[in-house]
């Protein structure tokens, strides 16, 4: 499924990123905080669950090409991080729902 | 490809903002040189961590790429405080990043194992007071 088929299946809040990165292909998902872990075991076409809306968060998506970033539980999303996002053309969307029940649901879509 | 590409970038330790900047670069122009997929995301790990580390650690630095058809070679040198004992810092877990760097997701300590997983060579010249040199080599 595309990362468009999450967002209208899970109603997703959409923070940045437009119709093109929206058109990426979601091939599977991890779940992760901490960064370092996430560089080393996300892998492309992911899409990332995570409470960390900063700006390096956007960093680790571009250097890993997972196909979104999921914030979960309301997560803060950082202006500078926005930005960032903006740049390099990273799609961030935003849940009220836990990753835990988020990634159950996902998994059952792919 | 057959000349040598040269890249050099200067990283600023007080932006964190700007942080991966140069990595980012990095890893699109062997993307664009046509690398493997494999050897764009090893090399793109194993910089971002390297370059995180020059701005956590060691106040900035420098890092210089050279791209041959055959590898890819970073040297990231710092001026920052040097690392006491690379053997412990190498170990998965260890970690000195403060609690403001850890929020912000840092600080798992894997940064440098990630490093050693990754490329092809990795060596550490450090000495404290003065800094490190760090050199990868990543196979194309
Ligand atoms: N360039 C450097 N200058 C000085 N010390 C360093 C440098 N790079 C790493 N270190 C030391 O080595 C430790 C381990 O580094 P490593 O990258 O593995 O973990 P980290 O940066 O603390 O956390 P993580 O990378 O998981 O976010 C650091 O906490 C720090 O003490
Ligand atoms: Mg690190």
């Amino acid at each position: 499924m595309t990362v468009q088929n999450l967002i209208d299946d899970f109603s997703l809040e959409v923070l940045c990123g437009g119709a093109d990165a929206a058109q990426k292909e979601v091939t599977g998902g991890y779940c992760g905080d901490l960064l370092s872990w996430v560089m080393s075991k996300a892998q492309e076409g992911d899409c990332w669950l995570t409470v960390m809306g900063n700006v390096n968060s956007i960093g680790v998506a571009v250097m890993t090409d997972v196909a979104c970033i999921l914030l979960t539980e309301n997560a803060a999303f950082d202006e500078d991080a926005k930005l960032r996002a903006e740049q390099n053309g990273v799609i961030v969307l935003r849940s009220s729902e836990n990753a835990f029940d988020l990634a159950v649901k996902i998994a059952e879509k792919l | 490809m057959d000349e040598i590409i040269r890249q050099h970038y200067d990283v600023d330790g007080s932006d964190f903002t700007r942080a991966g900047e140069a990595s980012g670069k990095i890893k699109k122009t062997l993307k664009d040189i046509g690398f493997t997929p494999e050897a764009v995301r090893k090399t793109a790990i194993a910089v971002y961590e390297a370059e995180i580390n020059l701005v956590i650690h060691a106040g900035g630095g420098e890092i210089d790429v050279e791209i041959t058809p055959e590898h890819v070679r970073i040297v990231l040198t710092d001026h920052g405080p040097g690392i006491e004992n690379v053997e412990l810092a190498m170990q998965e877990g260890y970690s000195t990043a403060p609690d403001r760097i850890r929020a912000l997701g840092f600080g798992a300590g894997m940064g440098l194992p990630n490093i050693k997983k990754y490329t092809d060579e990795m060596d550490i010249q450090t000495e404290l007071g003065v800094g490190t040199v760090m050199t990868l080599k990543i196979n194309a």
